[in-house]
Order: structure tokens, then sequence, then C-alpha cells
């Protein structure tokens, strides 16, 4: 009986019981909010009732400040995302393989990744301005180290024996490099890109700081100022949303781009 | 022919004294000979593959695959792996393809070249799947069909079926013999499988512990082709009985 038990560790429990507990935690989460502000318990400028944040929500889809200030924040993030990616993925790549290059960047990476980005704002402010330029900054500076070192730790990892094996098929260097080495480590790089993604969407709120006019960061300090804890929270719930929805369509493009690989 | 002549290979890792994986081994294996190394484990046998696949130089001593110095690695000496070394993200008809299309080949040819061999290997059907969807013996099947499709001069397998199950492992080394008869590759295998060594070799060169020597080279005078009755016949038995003595001299050696 010990391995039936839900609290046997490494042991699966049946499907309806996995949903039903996470279906619960949801509830119980949603039910102590409704307590808290419906019951009186936690004064409403602390805490907003969830239909004056459905309320909140509602109004601004209507008047079309929420799309805005979505749009806003994905052009900033995935902008950001995207020039590190782009950069970080072949440049981590080479750093996990080739010793050279990693004794190029490694000092660098290693020391850049411990500064919290928002130290860096006042320099960015001084060397790009106060522009969406600067907002994408702080996304590509908060994410572009993490990856190098997520991706070089792939990269490191590809197994020796594939290269050797490669090297007695046949193949060049250059061939080793662009037949086995990339697609050997594009399942970890998916991967990361994922775990990333989510990381950059952690920064958006410290991207929007400085002279923002629309996004959702820039919603909700705005709602701080007025101690509008309904759209505070909007805006909490739409972040959360969208990174949900973007670490969804990584799960989905992997399985998609990568159906060799043997575990998703 | 593959002549090696005082081979000696020493490691210098930093801050850890030398260490002396090859001392002086010299070993010819005739075109066409099945040539079994069997050894007790770091005695520097797959030092030695690695050095006949150029995957690693030699300190000192010289190679030469008929007539040519080795350097470097090359198709023309392929090489099966202990580890699952399939690349995971072609089927198993392109991992086949693999080689002949590095040389330039065509895909209808390679094409042709991959699906005879996944033929003799028995895994014709199987074109089309991704390693992931394949046990550990047709991974290996298909290991060894990747590097026939090269035609290389001499096939090295370094402990090709060392992490099979038992009764796999027995298949696998019928097929290997079958495929062996047909292809007539010379093949230089390692293992640490005395059972193995008898069964597949033509001749079985024992190896010390380290610092790694050949200790003995006994032929193996049982007829081909060899079927699992063979392993328990008088000829089997009588070298068998030779090897274990040679290597628990070995053992014992290394233990003590």
């Amino acid at each position: 009986m010990a391995t039936r038990s839900l609290l046997a560790p490494k042991v699966d429990i049946p499907k309806p019981v996995y949903s039903g507990l996470g279906i619960a935690s949801v509830a119980v989460i949603l039910a102590l909010w409704c307590l808290l502000s419906y019951g009186g318990l936690v004064r409403s400028d602390f805490l907003a009732t969830p239909g004056e944040v459905l309320a909140a929500g509602w109004e601004r889809i209507l008047d079309g400040s929420l799309w805005e200030n979505t749009r806003a924040s994905l052009t900033v993030i995935l902008l950001g995302f995207l020039f590190a990616s782009i950069l970080a993925v072949p440049l981590g790549i080479l750093m996990g393989s080739f010793k050279a290059i990693e004794a190029v960047v490694e000092p660098i990476t290693g020391f850049m990744r411990y500064i919290p980005v928002s130290a860096l704002i006042p320099l960015l402010i001084l060397w790009i301005g106060i522009g969406i330029e600067q907002k994408i900054m702080v996304i590509f500076l908060g994410t572009f180290f993490q990856q190098l070192i997520l991706i070089s730790d792939v990269s490191s990892r590809v197994s020796k024996d594939l290269i050797d094996c490669s090297y007695t098929l046949g193949a060049t260097r250059r061939q080793v490099v662009w037949r086995v080495l990339l697609p050997a480590c594009m399942p970890g790089v998916m991967d990361n890109l994922r775990v990333t993604m989510g990381w950059a969407w952690t920064y958006l709120v410290v991207a929007e700081l400085v002279a923002a006019n629309s996004g959702l960061g820039y919603m909700i300090l705005n709602a701080m100022r007025g101690l509008f804890t309904d759209v505070i929270l909007l805006g909490v719930f739409t972040i959360g949303i969208l990174g949900l929805l973007t670490d969804t369509i990584f799960k989905l493009l992997r399985r998609w781009l990568l159906p060799w690989s043997a575990d998703f | 022919m593959l002549e090696l002549t005082d081979l000696t290979v020493r490691f210098t890792p930093k801050r850890k004294p030398a260490v002396l994986a090859l001392d002086n081994v010299s070993l010819t294996v005739e075109d066409n000979q099945f040539s079994v190394i069997v050894g007790p484990s770091g005695c520097g046998k797959s030092t030695l593959l690695r050095l006949v696949a150029g995957l690693q130089e030699q300190t000192s001593g010289t190679m030469l695959l008929d007539g040519q110095p080795i350097e470097g690695p090359s198709a023309e000496r392929g090489m099966v792996f202990q580890s699952y070394t399939l690349f995971p993200w072609l089927t198993v008809r392109d991992n086949v393809m693999f080689g002949p299309k590095l040389k330039g080949l065509g895909a209808k040819e390679a094409g042709r070249i991959a699906d005879d061999l996944l033929d003799s290997v028995g895994l014709a059907q199987f074109a089309a799947s991704y390693p992931k969807e394949l046990s550990g013996g047709m991974r290996q099947r298909v290991a060894l069909a990747r590097a026939l499709a090269n035609d290389p001069k001499i096939l090295l397998m370094d402990e090709p079926f060392g992490a099979l199950d038992s009764q796999t492992r027995q298949l696998m080394q019928e097929l290997l013999l079958d495929i062996w008869q047909k292809h007539r590759k010379t093949v230089l295998f390692i293992t640490h499988d005395i059972d193995e060594a008898i069964f597949l070799g033509d001749v079985v060169h024992v190896m010390s512990a380290r610092p790694g020597r050949f200790k003995e080279s006994l032929p193996v005078d049982i007829p081909r082709p060899r079927t699992m009755e063979a392993l328990t016949s008088e000829a089997f038995m009588g070298l068998k009985r030779r090897i274990l003595g040679l290597m628990h001299e070995e053992a014992v050696k290394a233990a003590g």
C-alpha cells in the first residue's frame, strides 16, 4: 500500500485527482480572496474585490486602454527577448563547446549576471535616453546573460561520443558544428528560451519604471499612486495570463519543431 | 592490414602523477580478420581503439592501415560506440545515410545503401522512425549499419553490446557474425566478456592490467558459421579456461 499513497515520493497519482488538486488550490485562493474582501476583513483600499477587478477590466477593455497597454508591453518584452535570444543562442552554443570562446565571454558573463538590472537604469537613461530603446534594453540585459549561461551549459553537455562518432563517419570540424552540435543543442535551447521568457516578464515593471506612458507595468505603477488596488490586480492578472500564454506557445512550438526529442 | 608498432600512450594530468595507459603495444590485424581484444577494465583497450580511430594521439609508436599512416579520424575507420550515438534528430534511414551523404553521394544513392543495410540488420520497417522509438539493441543495430554505410576498411567496435541485457546481447552477436560473413570486413572488437570474445573472434588478444600490454594472442579454432552450440563445445571451454586464467592473474595484479 505504501506505493499507492498520495504521500509516497515519485509515485504517479490518478489524473482526476491531479487536476482536482490543481483546481482546488486555485479555488481556495479565490475563496480566501472573496472572504477577505467581501467579508470586510481587509479594508477596500488595501484589497479590491474580485467583482471590482472584473469591472475595472471590463471598463478598460471597452475603452481600449487594456489592449493598448498590453500591446505596448508585448512590444517591449518580445523585442528585448528576441534580440537577447538571437545573440545568446549562437554565442552560448559556441561558448559551451569552444574553450577559447568560453575564456573570452565567461568573465564578463559571470560578473554581469549578478548585477540587478534596476541598478543599471540610471546609466541606461544617460546612454540611450528614455524611449522604448531603454525599456527594450532592460529586458535584453535581464535575459541575455542568463540565457548565455544556460545555453552554454546545454552545449557543453552534448555527448562527446556523439561528436567523436561524427568524426569517424567522416565529418569535418565545420560539419560537426553545423550538423551535429547545433541540432543536438536544440531541445535544451528551446527549454531555456521558455524559462527565460518567463523571467523576461518579471522585468516588465522595472522596464516601465522610467518615463513610460503606456504598458502594463506603467498601468500598475500609475494605479499605485491612487491606491487603485483593482487596477493593480488587473495588471498583475493580465501579466500572469500573458506569461502563461507565451509559456504554452513555447511548449507547443517545441513539440511541433522538435518531434524527435525524447522528453517534453 | 592494420599494423600497430610500439604504441605508447602516457597521460599527464595536472597535479597528478602521469599514467602509462599503453606500454609499447604492437598488434597486427590481417585483412578480413575478426580480431577481439579482451582485458580487465582500465587496461587501456579503449584507448587503443580510440588511437586507431584517430580520436586520440599516441605518445610514441606508429600506426599503419594498408601501409598508410593513421592521422586523425576518417570514414575509412568506422566505429561503433558502447553508448548510444545515433543522431536523435534524424530518422533511422537518415542516420545510416549520414556518412554517404557527407562523402557527397546523392540522396538516391545514399538511400539505396541505407535501405540495403537496414534490410540486413532487420530494421527495414523502422526506416522512418526516430531513435527514441527504438530499443537499445535496435539502436546498436542501426549504429552498425551506419558505420558499414561508409564501406570502411576496418570496423572498430568498443564494447558495442556492453549496455544490453544478456539475451539481446547474444542475438546481437549472432547478427554481427551474420553480417560480417556477408561483408567480410576487417573488425577490431573490444570487450571484457570472455564468452563474447571467443564466440566472435578469429583471434583473441588478451591484454594485461595497466600499463596495457598484450599478454597473449590465442587463435580461435572453432569452425564458422558458429551457433549457440559452439558456446558449450570442448574447444570453447578449453580456450575460456586459458583466458580466464590469464585474466585472473591480471585481476590479482591489478587489485594487489
